[in-house]
């Protein structure tokens, strides 16, 4: 029995069926994404300790071998991914059934929400790059109807601007493909790095590394790219923001880009200065724009462009170390960037604001909240014990041993500003003002035992995220990420042989 | 034969064009879509031969000099992809003008990006 491509069929299948029930039964969109990601959950975990036993898992879809069918991979760089994945997206489907108690459709929203989980899954497991592109815009297109879900005007505004950006950048993508199947005549990813490097140097390699680097940076949100994120991100109802900061951008931006240069292109010393420069880009302004909001949720938008600036220098460096710094350093942005937007949904729901100047102070109104926001608070800042404390560490040692200590300073700088902007926000957010208290009528209302669960187990995630460093729990998971990426071309005559 | 991949990217950057400098909601969709056209177009060009035949396979047929029928599959596909999207491009900007009155981005600019 193979099991991956379960990943893609549960949460397609659990999306056809809740519009067919939606109408007559109330609760079929609740039920069925919880099943669905509870199941899909489960199943990543199972998946990855067949993979930590048989290295790859390949699945023929259809029986057809190969260069004429499309194969599904899971290594280890995927099943990083699956399981980062399926797990937040479980947790915030549970978060999800309070809050969507405000539309009048909530099975609508639980559809396109598991769309979204079987795009990103598609792209995580596809071995055939015009398939990863099928998905992605799966993905894509969930998130852009999402992003427009609360139908104001500005949220529609948002949307239609995410999805303009979305459009241009797929554009270059496709056309990026295009010429990359008219040099290499193929789409299998294993077979299409075998072939670029059987052909040796080409001058149209690095037009299409441009090509992908705008596509996959705009979905990545890298500095240039940016601009859509911060809208989207702080107007789509907050479950969507938790799904697209702690996911999206990490599956459709960092995992499509690293896939390609890492396994396909070879990193070449240009494209790894490229993408360090826009890393220290992003990681500066967006910072530096943090400073100035004063919506918690465009404050952490900012952040996450900041994060990914992180994790997009610890994948330039390109040494084993910053490679394992990057990918630890998004294991844990994911966890605690969804963490602190669950919360902002819940200070939202429990205040009635998001301005952080008219803050009440959520510790007094709902401690559960408080102190969830405050460990994700000092995990995303870098103080100790937490895991963003030792993914920063590890960057910065990763770029003194790179020799490059210019970059470290940066980045340790960087993580000071981004204690000064959380430090800024998080004393409203948590102490607030005793003047605000009361001139709301939400002010003191209850938020969910659904809604606080999810906080609750997140913020443990973020206190346990370290383990993954241990020797025997973790360290096979995340090494063998980061091997897939540290093998490089290397990796895909393995997967190729194995593939017929 | 090169002539055409140029008209090709003509036609791609005539659609980023639209998209990057005209202010009405439908006249950006509009450009989005001649862009996935262009792209399209490249995609089927690249699979083409000149007086190549069908990619069909009979008893009797000796195969060559056929057009790669890949691409043609892999462009149909993204087709679907294009329709879906513009269609809910056009919603969302049926819903903006229901909200604001006007297809105009400038008077619609309420975000600060």
């Amino acid at each position: 029995m193979n099991f991956v491509p379960f990943f893609v069929i549960l949460p397609l299948a659990a999306a056809f069926l809740i519009p067919l029930t939606g109408k007559k039964i109330k609760i079929a969109g609740e039920v069925a994404s919880i099943a669905a990601t509870l199941s899909l959950a489960v199943l990543s975990f199972l998946v990855a300790a067949l993979t930590a036993a048989q290295k790859a898992l390949i699945c023929n879809i259809g029986k057809w071998i190969a260069p004429a069918g499309i194969p599904m991979i899971v290594d280890g760089f995927s099943i990083f991914f699956l399981v980062i994945i399926n797990v937040i997206a479980f947790l915030v489907a549970i978060y999800s059934v309070d809050y969507v108690k405000r539309y009048t459709d909530t099975w609508k929203f639980f559809t396109l929400f598991l769309l979204m989980v079987a795009g990103m899954n598609g792209v995580v497991i596809s071995g055939d790059i015009f398939n990863l592109y099928v998905c992605l815009e799966i993905a894509a297109i969930a998130g852009y109807s999402l992003v427009a879900f609360d139908v104001d005007a500005e949220a529609l505004e948002a949307s239609f601007k995410y999805a303009v950006m979305g459009a241009v950048g797929s554009s270059f993508m496709l056309l990026g493909i295009a010429l990359l199947y008219s040099y290499a005549s193929t789409l299998n990813m294993a077979d299409m790095a075998l072939s670029i490097a059987g052909k040796g140097a080409s001058k149209i390699l690095p037009f299409v590394s441009a090509l992908f680097l705008a596509g996959f940076g705009l979905k990545a949100a890298l500095v240039p790219f940016h601009a859509w994120l911060p809208d989207a991100h702080s107007k789509a109802p907050t479950p969507v923001s938790a799904m697209l900061s702690g996911l999206l951008i990490k599956v459709l931006g960092v995992y499509a880009l690293s896939r390609i240069f890492f396994n396909i292109f070879g990193m070449t010393p240009q494209v790894s200065m490229i993408l360090i420069g826009l890393a220290v880009i992003s990681m500066v302004v967006a910072s530096v724009l943090a400073f100035g909001q004063t919506d918690i949720k465009r404050l952490l938008a900012y952040s996450s462009i900041s994060q990914i600036g992180y994790i997009a220098l610890g994948l330039g460096v390109c040494t084993p170390l910053s490679i394992m710094g990057a990918l630890f350093h998004l294991f844990n942005h994911s966890i605690f960037k969804s963490l602190l937007f669950l919360n902002a949904g819940a200070i939202e729901q429990s205040t009635g604001t998001r301005d952080l100047r008219k803050m009440p102070g959520i510790m007094a109104i709902s401690p559960v909240t408080g102190y969830t926001n405050l460990i994700g608070t000092m995990s995303i800042c870098g103080i100790p014990p937490l895991g963003g404390f030792w993914s920063k560490l590890i960057i910065i040692f990763a770029c003194i041993q790179a020799d490059r200590p210019i970059l470290a300073f940066i980045a340790a700088a960087v993580s000071a500003l981004t204690l000064g902007y959380y430090f800024k926000a998080a004393t409203p957010i948590l102490f607030g003002s005793k003047e605000y208290r009361g001139i709301n009528n939400n002010i003191g209302k209850r938020i969910a035992i659904t809604m606080a669960l999810p906080m609750a187990a997140l913020a443990v995630l973020s206190i346990l995220s370290v383990l993954i460093l241990l020797p025997d729990t973790g360290r096979s998971f995340l090494g063998d990420a980061v091997a897939v990426l540290v093998r490089g071309r290397e990796w895909n005559s393995a997967i190729s042989g194995a593939m017929r | 034969m090169i002539c055409i991949y140029m008209l090709c990217l003509a036609l791609f950057l005539v659609g980023l064009y639209c998209v990057v400098r005209k202010r009405n909601l439908i006249k950006i969709i509009i450009g989005i879509g001649i862009m996935e056209y262009a792209v399209n177009l490249f995609f089927i060009l690249g699979g083409y031969i000149r007086r190549g035949r069908s990619p069909i396979f009979a008893a009797d047929q000796v195969i060559k000099n056929m057009v790669d029928p890949l691409s043609q599959a892999v462009v149909s596909t993204a087709i679907v992809i294009g329709l879906a999207f513009t269609l809910l491009l056009v919603a969302i900007a049926i819903r903006i003008y229901e909200k604001s009155g006007t297809f105009d981005i400038t008077k619609i600019n309420r975000l600060k990006g």
